[in-house]
């Protein structure tokens, strides 16, 4: 019984190292040539660790990314007044803000947003370089881009939070923080600004595809686990050439619910949850504070969600008395 | 017949928890067993409660009908079917169905000689139910503490716990559940897109295999974790996306009634700071 479970890979093969695929074509840097295997991670997945693939884009993205990082630690560190245990101990409370609202869309002054909007730069710069790496890799080793568009689609998230609501808006201020709580806070202070994000539609569409995302793979990587000693994990060869372990995998779900999902069409699912999680999302955000102001009096207006008796006086929104960007 | 070319062969007798062969067929695609019958009863029982709670309810908005728990004045009793026993009939009903499912899906494991990931899996979902709806009001004293049956109410119910609670994230087991979620959603569309990028080449090019996948995350960040790797990592995730939720809304009231916000206080009062 438990030995169908296959919680670990037992036998672990010591072979020479993959080198991989050649680059077609090949470009001017050249992949790694070390390579290096860890026990512990054969228990669970592959023992090979590498070989790394540097390229241009990738050397550039990765400096971009230290850049940004320095930038957030050092105006942290700076806070604290440089003070190493203070950062250590104030770390999770500590955090790097963007300008003030009336700076605008504005260049603030380094130490009033001015470092956060530069940080910003450089993580993006950073991440869309990385895309780019992303892509070329697929075309270089022939593949398909599929995975350059899923990145894609988080980055649109990423890019709607730092970038283009707070140009929609017109003011640097509405960008998120850096910082572990700090980023909770403005999350919190954002729902509360605009009425509960919880009525906002698209907000629950990207919660479905979160939820249906962790569901469909906790069905979809139970469900090769489960017939892994039919060998169900070679998924390319199931798809091009039906075993017996894609047979029972379509056959468990048939005879679940009454409808199976393919070997290949399984990834299509789930590409497309993962998607449109952030995708959906990012509209959601997009929407909040250009389009609509409370997303609760929207629900109310489109009867989708009760109108509650008022439970206090309305008090005027501070955020009209503070010059904040409305 | 709703029958696919090859599964006539795997309709076998056999591989049943309860009952035998009493049970032991199939409804057009669907496996009966035991736990069908049971899971069929109770999910028709309590879409027929929740219907029938539409029905003396105010609305039939279908996104404002709500069916709600108890008032908290009822404590742990049981409650008059229009002041909250339908809520009570229909957690019975929902907790019924959701473990014969479950159950239903192991027989199906049996039969088809496969693990039981699935159900386990299952399962976790199923904890963080039952933790919400039973494990939590019993801990507090009273069903009130549940949440609705209702598409915008259970919303309006999540909104009032977390903010009695001050700021629900930061309540450490929240962070650990939606980092898992996160990290399984993203697992999930490189895993997908991984795939379906070997499978659907550029026009002209052949379709790549393993080793072509292991290269492209080598290359990209230095890691692959393999074919069966990503579905024992993605299987766990997922798994503790579910575990963690149970855990940090079960904390929430029972053992931790102040702001999520000062909990972080030992961290600050740790001695080495002195």
């Amino acid at each position: 019984m438990a030995e169908y479970q296959n919680l670990f890979t037992r036998v672990q093969v010591e072979a020479p190292h993959y080198p991989g695929v050649p680059h077609d074509p090949k470009g001017v840097w050249s992949r790694g040539l070390k390579a290096s295997a860890n026990y512990w991670l054969g228990k669970i997945g592959d023992a090979q660790i590498g070989p790394f693939y540097l390229g241009s884009t990738g050397v550039i993205s990765i400096i971009c990314f230290i850049i940004a990082f320095e930038i957030v630690g050092l105006n942290m560190l700076a806070s604290v007044n440089w003070n190493p245990l203070q950062f250590i101990k104030q770390l999770p409370w500590l955090a790097l803000e963007p300008a003030a609202p009336q700076y605008g869309l504005r260049l603030p002054p380094l130490q009033h947003g001015g470092w956060h909007l530069m940080a910003g730069f450089f993580l993006t710069v950073s991440v869309l370089l990385w895309w780019v790496r992303t892509y070329m890799l697929a075309r270089k080793l022939r593949m398909g881009t599929h995975t350059a568009w899923a990145f894609a689609s988080a980055i649109w998230l990423f890019l709607v939070l730092g970038f283009i609501r707070p140009v929609l808006m017109g003011s640097w201020s509405e960008a998120v923080p850096f910082g572990i709580f700090a980023h909770l806070d403005w999350t919190a202070a954002f729902s509360l600004r605009y009425g509960n994000l919880l009525y906002n539609p698209f907000h629950a569409l990207s919660i479905v595809f979160l939820y249906g995302s962790v569901l469909l793979f906790a069905m979809h990587a139970g469900t090769i686990m489960a017939v892994s000693r039919y060998g169900g994990e070679r998924e390319v060869e199931q798809v091009l050439d039906r075993g017996t372990a894609s047979e029972r995998a379509a056959l468990f779900w048939r005879w679940t619910m009454g409808f199976n999902a393919t070997m290949e069409s399984v990834h299509r699912w789930a590409w497309w949850f993962a998607v449109l999680c952030t995708l959906t999302g990012g509209i959601g955000i997009l929407l909040t504070g250009t389009a609509v102001d409370n997303w609760y009096l929207w629900a109310v207006k489109h009867g989708v969600a009760p109108s509650y008796p008022a439970t206090f006086d309305v008090l005027p929104d501070p955020a009209l008395n503070s010059g904040g960007a409305q | 017949m709703a029958m696919l070319s090859f599964e006539r062969k795997y309709r076998i007798r056999g591989g049943t928890l309860v009952g035998g062969d009493l049970f032991d067929f199939w409804v057009g695609a669907f496996y009966v067993g035991f736990f069908g019958i049971t899971a069929a009863f109770f999910a028709l029982l309590g879409t027929a409660l929740l219907v029938y709670g539409a029905a003396i309810g105010p609305t039939w908005n279908l996104w404002q009908i709500s069916i709600a728990p108890p008032d908290l004045s009822y404590g742990l009793g049981l409650a008059p079917l229009h002041e909250g026993g339908i809520w009570q009939l229909v957690t019975i009903c929902a907790v019924g169905a959701f473990v014969s499912w479950m159950l239903r899906e192991v027989e199906i494991c049996r039969k088809l000689g496969m693990g039981f990931h699935v159900p386990v899996a299952f399962g976790s979902a199923i904890l963080a139910y039952v933790t919400l709806q039973v494990i939590r009001p019993l801990l507090l004293g009273a069903w009130g503490h549940a949440f609705p049956y209702g598409i915008y109410s259970h919303l309006d119910w999540v909104s009032n716990v977390a903010y009695q609670y001050l700021h629900f994230h930061y309540n450490p087991a929240h962070m650990v559940a939606v980092t898992f979620f996160f990290t399984t959603v993203l697992a999930l569309a490189l895993h997908g897109s991984l795939v379906l990028s070997a499978l659907n080449p550029a026009k002209g090019e052949v379709v790549k295999g393993a080793e072509h996948e292991n290269t492209f995350f080598r290359d990209n960040i230095g890691y692959s974790i393999g074919t069966l790797g990503i579905h024992r990592f993605g299987l766990l995730i997922a798994i503790n996306a579910g575990v963690w939720s149970a855990i940090c809304i079960v904390i929430s009231g029972p053992f931790w009634t102040r702001s999520w916000t000062d909990w972080w206080a030992w961290w600050l009062n740790l001695p080495i700071w002195n």
